[in-house]
């Protein structure tokens, strides 16, 4: 027919455009840093059973690029990020208010459970394949802090932005050794081993987004109550003291 | 040529078509337009001189270069064979050849380190033999960029010499001429315009090559952080950096594509 072509254009816009808000059910946003994956997914699940009318929609990414979309306007109820260095940037916009530390995730020395144990003094081993996250997100920042405070000069082969693909790379043993976080290591299913870095960890932060709903708020209580803190413990973080 | 002569235009296609067709070009101009306006103007000077931009590019010049050249050594006796000798599962290789063509280059990394990677085929007996380690290195980012961007020049090659009749390679040959000399002063100035396209797209594609390098050869400043990468690397809280290097790549791929205008399009 002559208007089939119009019809389609007609009802691909259609098609595109979002519907009104679901009237019977709300929809939470939360924005939560990568190494929150596992544990988040299971706190919105338990989260939503004790309100039932509320729907946890996740959104994981790099700490830093989740402050970056919230701050071009995002549309986000919650915010998590990995450490509070990268929430300030947020607070400072004036986008977050109150942001409260809620976990704790220490920074292990990690190595391909296949291979030979090894030490922080490793790290400096040009011999070795050594891996690192990135200076500029939390997991590398705190890296850092612990190798100078265990006087040790790394010298990195690679420096990965997602920690988890350096996880990735020494559960394969393509590298030989790194540092990733403690709750990332049983993700690996046993092909990578750790052991503490002491004076590493980072403090991860959770703040509501100025001006969303009240079910942000009570997401926020539930991660921080008794429930909150063991489902955080079972996936490998501690909790804030 | 008067208008008389002139064979008549063929008739305007649906105008809702047409209305689908100015969506789908805003679709792929906007981007490149938001990336203008993004783009830290003031401090794009100061910021294409700091180190990680400056490392960042000549890394991409010089592994981009080698690999092409690479692509070349390797690719173009692979074309004279593809097109040239026949032999049984030809066509297979070549399926194979031209798969990083097609393959994510992601998965492209990771069978390159199944091979090359410490406990890979070769990687092992490699690093027993001579020492060399490829993953982690920026040998290892030429090895990446040529398995992802050879297929580009084999391909155009192929099908340029494919179209040849033959004639004058004959005629040469009969004339006394030896295979090295009908190749150098005959075979190869016959292809040469697909020979120079093929080696621009092939030097196009491995300068936008992130997927296989990151995966095979990590990332790091100085050493394996190309361009790609180091936009990649940038967008976390350096914004400013990764608009600026990616304009850089947006000036390199549209030089490229205006190079190469005359070969894909008669009337630009």
């Amino acid at each position: 027919m002559r208007n089939g072509p119009l019809l389609l254009v007609i009802l691909l816009v259609a098609a595109c455009t979002p519907d009104g808000a679901d009237s019977s059910r709300d929809t939470l946003r939360v924005s939560a840093a990568a190494s929150l994956t596992d544990a988040f997914t299971a706190m919105a699940t338990a989260f939503e059973a004790t309100a039932p009318d509320v729907d946890v929609e996740l959104n994981l990414a790099g700490s830093a690029t989740l402050v970056e979309q919230v701050l071009r306007g995002a549309p986000v109820d919650v915010l998590a990020t990995a450490d509070a260095r990268t929430m300030q940037r947020a607070v400072d916009a004036g986008v977050v208010a109150d942001p409260v530390a809620f976990a704790h995730n220490d920074l292990v020395v990690a190595w391909p459970a296949a291979g030979p144990a090894r030490d922080v003094e490793d790290l400096a081993e040009r011999r070795l394949l050594v891996g690192l996250c990135a200076p500029q997100v939390p997991c590398g920042a705190a890296a850092r802090e612990g190798l100078a405070a265990a006087g040790v000069r790394a010298s990195p082969d690679t420096e990965d932005i997602d920690v988890r693909s350096l996880l990735a790379r020494l559960a394969s043993g393509d590298l030989d050794v790194g540092i990733v976080y403690a709750s990332d290591v049983p993700t690996a299913g046993g092909a990578v081993e750790a052991a503490p870095l002491p004076g590493a960890s980072t403090t991860l932060v959770i703040a509501p987004i100025r001006t969303s709903p009240a079910p942000a708020q009570d997401f926020i209580d539930f991660v921080r109550s008794r429930k909150g803190v063991e489902i955080l413990r079972d996936h490998g973080f501690e909790a804030a003291t | 040529m008067s208008s008389r002569h002139s064979p008549p235009s063929p008739p305007r296609p649906p105008h809702s078509l047409l209305a689908v067709a100015i969506v789908a070009a805003t679709a792929v101009v906007l981007p490149v337009v938001a990336l203008l306006v993004d783009a830290p103007w003031s401090r794009l000077v100061e910021v294409l001189r700091s180190d990680v931009a400056t490392d960042a590019l000549g890394l991409s010049v010089v592994t981009s270069l080698a690999a092409t050249i690479a692509a070349v050594v390797l690719g173009l006796p692979l074309a004279l064979l593809l097109a040239r000798v026949e032999f049984p599962g030809r066509a297979v290789l070549r399926g194979l050849v031209l798969l990083p063509l097609v393959l994510p280059p992601v998965v492209g990394g990771t069978a390159l380190l199944a091979v090359l990677g410490r406990r890979g085929l070769l990687g092992g007996p490699l690093e027993e033999v001579t020492g060399l380690v490829l993953p982690f290195s920026t040998a290892g980012v030429v090895v990446a960029t040529t398995f992802v961007s050879m297929p580009f020049l084999v391909i155009t090659v192929e099908g340029a010499l494919r179209n040849l009749d033959g004639r004058h390679e004959g005629a040469a040959s009969t004339l006394g001429a030896g295979p090295w000399t009908v190749l150098r002063r005959v075979t190869l100035p016959m292809v040469r315009p697909s020979l120079v396209a093929g080696i621009a797209l092939t030097w196009a594609r491995a300068l936008g090559e992130f997927g296989a390098t990151i995966t095979f050869a990590g990332s790091l400043q100085g050493r394996t952080r190309t361009l790609p990468l180091a936009v990649f690397v940038a967008l976390e809280g350096d914004r400013d950096t990764a608009v600026a290097l990616s304009l850089v790549l947006v000036a390199i791929s549209l030089a490229v594509i205006v190079g190469l205008r005359h070969r894909w399009w008669h009337e630009l």
